[in-house]
């Protein structure tokens, strides 16, 4: 028995390695034939953990814009491959060769964290697969690591805090303090805070920080009033923001808070009456009346029974860019000079408002001041129009 | 990335005032009789059967969202507490009598490997059970208000409820073993095993007495604080390391010990993450290594 089934499985082996040899021994030339024929992108996505949600509604905006162009983009079927990140950065790199060589996918389409997204950078830098991401804000992707082949449709964590620090220092602050967590992201966002201050004439006190994702936010929280700031900018996000908002406001600190966007960002629910009047900087937000952010949440609601959010608007314009560029190049990806001229002189109306790329691939967009009202991010007004990442150290 | 202003920032100690510093005082209070829950289990654990317990993290981990989960379903914190100290006993007897029984006589690394085991085993059950996502557990409406402290700065009530119980369960656990009988042998057990063997009493018992007894301090530590903290992955691992260092400090199975050493512990970091972010982590291990030095068996420890 152990025989034959040792035998059986040595003949699949071989079947199967000379299928393999076969495949990998077609002409490129053939692969070229197969272009006006399926395209292959690779969603490479939080499905599960902490970060599935933002996956979830990212896919949906991307599956979206698809149905809108009828399924076709550039002339071609598209075939989604799907592979669940798990927001894991130690896998980045395996999961991204995953569906980049074996896969063999035409574009990817990911990430949502920060650290997954720098192992998807390092092997689409290698193999100049087309890619597009739709959340990751970390700086470097579109600075000192920056790549011909890589656009980003959503933000860098320098933008929303920028913004936030220049609404301040116009509504007459004089000094602010920055508090997050000690993480690329937190002191990223720190960074565009201060030079919004500074831009608009205000002082940027100092940047208090604690471990991620520790919760022990009282050490900090009892010295706000001894530093005499006129206002309090903070970067959290999910669970950790839920938090801190309660915090603050059970701490019955005077000073005023306001942040990046994602502090209010999806966890009002939790911050309840908490969460009222906090004022936070964003590339969208609630109460955005143009009709194509109407159309949109409306084709949302419908299609997935959830309200739109942020992420599924990132979503939403990674598959409109990805979209013109197939267009101009007529779903032809191997004429990559075409393809990324278009990409980068295009216009999109967006649910969000009008953006394009900056030289560096980075979306460049207006930056909202919304406001907590009655448990939604109400847009006030616009901070920072038309607001591009400084995309310092970029040389492409 | 960072620009070195920004780490210069940090170094320097930041402006101290009379209210921010009694403000801390208080925080320093909380968090280190926090400590002392977690970090007395471990002490016990260790002084009486010599386990070094690496999963006693994961045990408050498990508290906490055995928290969320109750207080989910019924709505009440006030259930899930009892819960989580009962289950808490009920875990750890079982833990010590189809597990660490069997280890007692073997070595330390072999004791590591199963703690180190235990963590694996609780993280992805949990990660089976409730997911990886981050929860907060919302504070009981009768408790949520705050109360002005100093200027500029309230405390939430529930912080207060926290600390009370804290230190009636230190009352508690002091009396238990420096008063009763139990306690006794368990002292006994501690210092001069042999004598607890040659006056007959069965070491069974005392063994998984005190097993259950420190899981349910940890498992309630997380209970306490889930509503504090939210729960969230591998929460217990930072409070583990820390909690050593406690252990450490005080002596190794003193509970007097690790109650001072808790307090002086949850000063020091309180006060460094408020003053000097930077040394704050670094000031806890330099005391530590002064301590050792000074009295290379904590400050409560026996001395030999």
């Amino acid at each position: 028995m152990s025989i034959q089934l040792n035998r059986l499985n040595r003949r699949a082996l071989i079947k199967v390695g000379a299928a393999a040899a076969a495949a990998s021994a077609v002409p490129t030339g053939w692969a070229i034939a197969q272009s006006s024929k399926q395209l292959k992108v690779g969603l490479m996505l939080p499905y599960s953990g902490t970060f599935a949600q933002l996956g979830e509604n990212i896919t949906a905006g991307v599956e979206l814009l698809l149905a809108e162009k009828g399924g076709k983009l550039g002339g071609r079927e598209v075939q989604f491959i799907k592979l669940d990140d798990e927001s894991k950065p130690e896998l980045g790199p395996q999961n991204a060769e995953r569906l980049v060589k074996r896969d063999n996918v035409d574009v990817l389409i990911g990430t949502v964290h920060s650290g997954v997204q720098m192992g998807i950078h390092k092997v689409v830098k290698e193999s100049g697969t087309l890619t597009l991401v739709p959340n990751a804000g970390n700086a470097a992707v579109t600075r000192e690591l920056c790549a011909k082949n890589v656009f980003r449709t959503s933000f860098t964590n320098w933008q929303p805090a920028y913004a936030m620090g220049l609404a301040l220092a116009k509504k007459g602050v004089k000094k602010a303090s920055w508090l997050t967590w000690d993480y690329a992201a937190g002191t990223e966002s720190g960074e565009g805070f201060k030079q919004g201050l500074e831009a608009g004439g205000a002082q940027f006190v100092s940047l208090l920080t604690l471990k991620f994702p520790e919760t022990n936010f009282q050490p900090l929280l009892a010295q706000i009033q001894g530093l005499g700031v006129d206002a309090i900018g903070a970067f959290f996000s999910g669970g950790g923001a839920v938090q801190f908002v309660k915090d603050y406001a059970a701490a019955g600190i005077k000073v005023p808070l306001c942040g990046s966007g994602f502090l209010t960002e999806g966890t009002l629910k939790g911050q309840g009456a908490a969460a009222e009047g906090i004022e936070t900087a964003l590339h969208y937000g609630d109460g955005l009346n143009t009709p194509k952010n109407n159309a949109f949440r409306a084709a949302f609601k419908a299609k997935t029974n959830r309200d739109a959010d942020v992420f599924a608007v990132q979503g939403y314009d990674a598959a409109q860019l990805l979209a013109i560029g197939l267009e101009a190049v007529k779903g032809n990806l191997e004429d990559e000079k075409a393809l990324h001229a278009a990409m980068e002189t295009t216009k999109i109306d967006s649910p969000r408002g009008s953006i394009t790329m900056s030289p560096q691939h980075n979306v460049v967009q207006d930056i909202y001041l919304r406001k907590v009202t009655n448990g939604e991010n109400k847009v006030v007004s616009t901070i920072a129009a038309q607001l591009a990442d400084p995309g310092t150290g970029c040389k492409m | 990335m960072r620009n070195d202003a920004w780490g210069e920032g940090n170094l320097r100690p930041r402006l101290m005032t009379i209210s921010g510093l009694l403000a801390q005082c208080l925080n320093s209070l909380q968090y280190g009789l926090l400590l002392f829950l977690i970090s007395s289990g471990l002490t016990l654990i260790f002084g009486v059967l010599g386990v070094i317990n690496l999963a006693h993290g994961s045990l408050y981990m498990i508290g906490a969202y055995a928290t969320f989960v109750v207080v989910r379903a019924t709505g009440s914190l006030w259930i899930a507490l009892p819960v989580a100290m009962l289950g808490g006993i009920l875990l750890g007897g079982l833990l010590e009598r189809y597990l660490f029984r069997h280890f007692y006589k073997r070595e330390h690394l072999d004791q590591v490997l199963l703690t180190f085991a235990l963590i694996l085993l609780f993280e992805e059950s949990r990660s089976l059970l409730v997911g990886n996502d981050f929860y907060s557990v919302p504070i009981p409406t009768a408790l949520d208000f705050s109360i002005p402290i100093v200027e500029g700065f309230s405390y939430a009530a529930y912080r207060f409820v926290v600390i009370g119980v804290c230190l009636v369960l230190a009352a508690a656990l002091f009396v238990w073993i420096e008063r009763t009988k139990m306690g006794a042998i368990i002292r006994a057990a501690a210092e001069k095993p042999e004598m607890v063997d040659a006056l007959g009493i069965d070491p069974r018992r005392v063994h998984m007495t005190v097993f259950a007894v420190g899981t349910a301090l940890a498992l309630t530590a997380g209970a306490l604080n889930a509503p504090l903290s939210s729960v969230y992955p591998n929460m217990g691992d930072g409070l583990l390391i820390i909690s050593f260092v406690v252990v450490v400090i005080g002596g190794l199975g003193s509970i007097s010990g690790a109650f001072w050493s808790a307090l002086l512990i949850g000063t020091i970091d309180t006060m460094g993450k408020a003053y000097a972010p930077k040394l704050s982590g670094l000031a806890i291990y330099l005391l530590m290594a002064i301590v050792l030095l000074w009295r290379p068996t904590g400050l409560f420890g026996q001395r030999t």
